[in-house]
């Protein structure tokens, strides 16, 4: 029996374990609110990612000494971990990657180009990261695709009339984003699936989970997608790994993304064959301590409480909304009723460029620009907007300074 | 619009106490700034920046001398503007190519806005007067 939740007695105790919110920016207390763009790495991961190398650090995968096979069990003790945090049973379906991007590359330089014929269309939304939009455009560019879109509405969610319009004889991809990074809306990605798959089982899904694994508990099985990218850096984990999830049955039949080491059966100058899923689409010798490092990562945000976190994040969310209400002259952009850890603003008063200097100097870090999704800015008519984005650190000294840096940098340029 | 020279601006600036005080007279520098008629804002104007737009245009003057009109949607950086043009308005490219900035910015305590990491537009635009300047034909 599930208990009904409780707040934790003090969120501070979780803050202790980020080293770096202890340190000043600008000869301020630094209120980090760019969790978006990357969040702040707990000591767990520091740690895990220093005893990898300090203490029986060895190339994975190749020696019989024990260094070798310690690192490998770690390693692809990591890939469980990652598989268990994401309600997949059979981890050799997690393919370790370099970041969400690789993952959406990954699937489209190697599923989508040899499954998808000219005229094929892949649909995508229109608030969908440049990683989720470029990789696309290269494909159609090399195979003849075409792309199509499914529109935002005003209040940043999906228009899903015009979806179900979208889909064709020709469709074969629905490309979506879990969680927007740019508005913070939360996607009903397992209807966008069931909606293709009522219309044609053979239709493919592909969720891009960047923002989504960090703010709630994502369970893949009941998306009903074939394919799910995430990140480790924006969960707490280091830069440079991350994972594409996909169904076995894709994988096994898909081609090599990338040739190498560690990747192959058998190679001979005529003829090379390749290892079985993940094995095949990860050449070349892989992120090991970063794989570690997200291990942790996950370990940590699992102890932590991903309900917590949730919880957490939405009272400090609704605590910034009350808070801002009293500056005046902002315009929210994004304001459906689920959203997950994400304020997306412009001023009627400043350009954003400037009140994201001021805010600099105040010690307050947020993310001011086009967040990588420029035709969703077009959508909106903007060049770009201001972002809070929070994490399980977050707490109300940080919104406090936030909203007390935004009044000044009204006073200052108003 | 009556420029006033870098190194009095300096002496202004190091009076402050404070980067309140020294972004109040930034951004009230960039309200001396006179807005570019918005014919000249083109395209090809445009300067490279992230968050914030810059325009440029470059004319040439008697002698060989550089006069820019620039701007920008953000005030900040349009104080920014105002400072640079103190120092190069109506400059030979000799003396464009010779005025230490990285120094001056240093003084005013607005050196990180020199960094190519502040993508506002005004590194990019700094670098695009000095571009002018040192491939100038009638350059000593």
């Amino acid at each position: 029996m599930a208990l009904p939740y409780q707040e934790p007695a003090d969120m501070t105790i979780f803050r202790a374990d980020f080293p770096v919110l202890a340190h000043k920016m600008n000869d301020r207390p630094l209120a980090y609110l760019d969790s978006g763009a990357s969040a702040q790495k707990p000591l767990i991961v520091i740690n895990a990612i220093r005893d990898a190398y300090e203490s029986h650090y060895a190339n994975i995968h190749r020696g019989l000494y024990h260094f070798s096979q310690a690192m490998t069990y770690e390693f692809e003790r990591a890939r469980k971990k990652v598989a268990d945090f994401l309600g997949v049973d059979d981890e050799r379906e997690i393919v370790f990657t370099r970041n969400a991007t690789e993952g959406i590359n990954l699937v489209a330089q190697s599923w989508a180009r040899t499954a998808l014929k000219p005229g094929d269309e892949v649909i995508l939304t229109g608030m969908e990261h440049h990683a989720n939009i470029v990789p696309w455009q290269l494909l159609r560019d090399q195979i003849g695709i075409v792309l199509k879109m499914i529109p935002v509405r005003e209040d940043g969610t999906l228009d899903l009339a015009v979806y179900k319009g979208l889909l064709s004889e020709r469709t074969r991809l629905v490309a979506a984003v879990h969680v927007s990074n740019a508005l913070g809306t939360v996607n009903d990605v397992a209807a966008l699936a069931k909606t293709a798959k009522t219309f044609n089982p053979a239709i493919r899904i592909l969720i891009d989970g960047s923002q989504a694994v960090v703010h709630r508990a994502v369970d893949i099985p009941a998306i009903g997608c074939d394919f799910y990218v995430m990140t480790g850096h924006k969960l707490y984990g280091p830069t440079g790994i991350g994972a594409l999830w996909g169904r076995y049955d894709l994988l096994a039949a898909m081609p090599p993304y990338q040739g190498g080491g560690d990747m192959i059966e058998r190679v001979t100058f005529e003829e090379t064959t390749y290892k079985d899923p993940p094995a095949r689409f990860e050449a070349g010798t892989p992120a090991i301590a970063e794989a570690i490092g997200l291990g942790a990562a996950i370990d940590y945000v699992r102890m932590v409480g991903i309900e917590v976190i949730a919880i957490h994040e939405k009272q400090i969310y609704d605590y910034t909304m009350a808070q801002l209400a009293t500056v005046g002259g902002l315009r929210f952009y994004g304001t459906a009723p689920d959203k997950a850890g994400i304020i997306s603003l412009t001023a009627d008063w400043a350009h954003i460029s400037d009140i994201g200097m001021i805010l600099d100097q105040c010690g307050v870090a947020v993310r001011t620009g086009h967040h990588c999704c420029m035709p969703l800015m077009q959508r909106f008519e903007i060049d770009g907007t201001l972002r809070a984005s929070l994490g399980l650190y977050t707490n109300k000294d940080d919104i406090d300074a936030f909203v007390g840096a935004l009044k000044k940098a009204k006073e200052m340029l108003g | 619009m009556a420029l006033k020279k870098l190194d009095e601006l300096i002496e202004d600036f190091s009076l402050f106490e404070d980067w309140e005080e020294r972004y109040a007279y930034l951004i009230e520098c960039g309200r001396q700034l006179p807005p570019m008629v918005e014919s000249l804002k083109t395209e090809g104007a445009i300067v490279k920046g992230c968050t914030s737009r810059v325009w440029l245009v470059a004319e040439r003057r008697p002698k060989g001398r550089f006069h820019f009109i620039a701007d920008s949607d953000a005030q900040i950086v349009r104080g920014l503007i105002y400072l640079l043009l103190c120092a190069y308005q109506d400059k030979t490219p000799a003396e464009i190519a010779g005025y230490d900035i990285e120094s001056a910015f240093e003084r005013l305590g607005l050196y990180q806005h020199l960094s190519p990491n502040r993508r506002n537009g005004f590194f990019a635009m700094m670098e695009k007067i000095r571009t002018l300047a040192s491939t100038s034909p009638d350059r000593p």
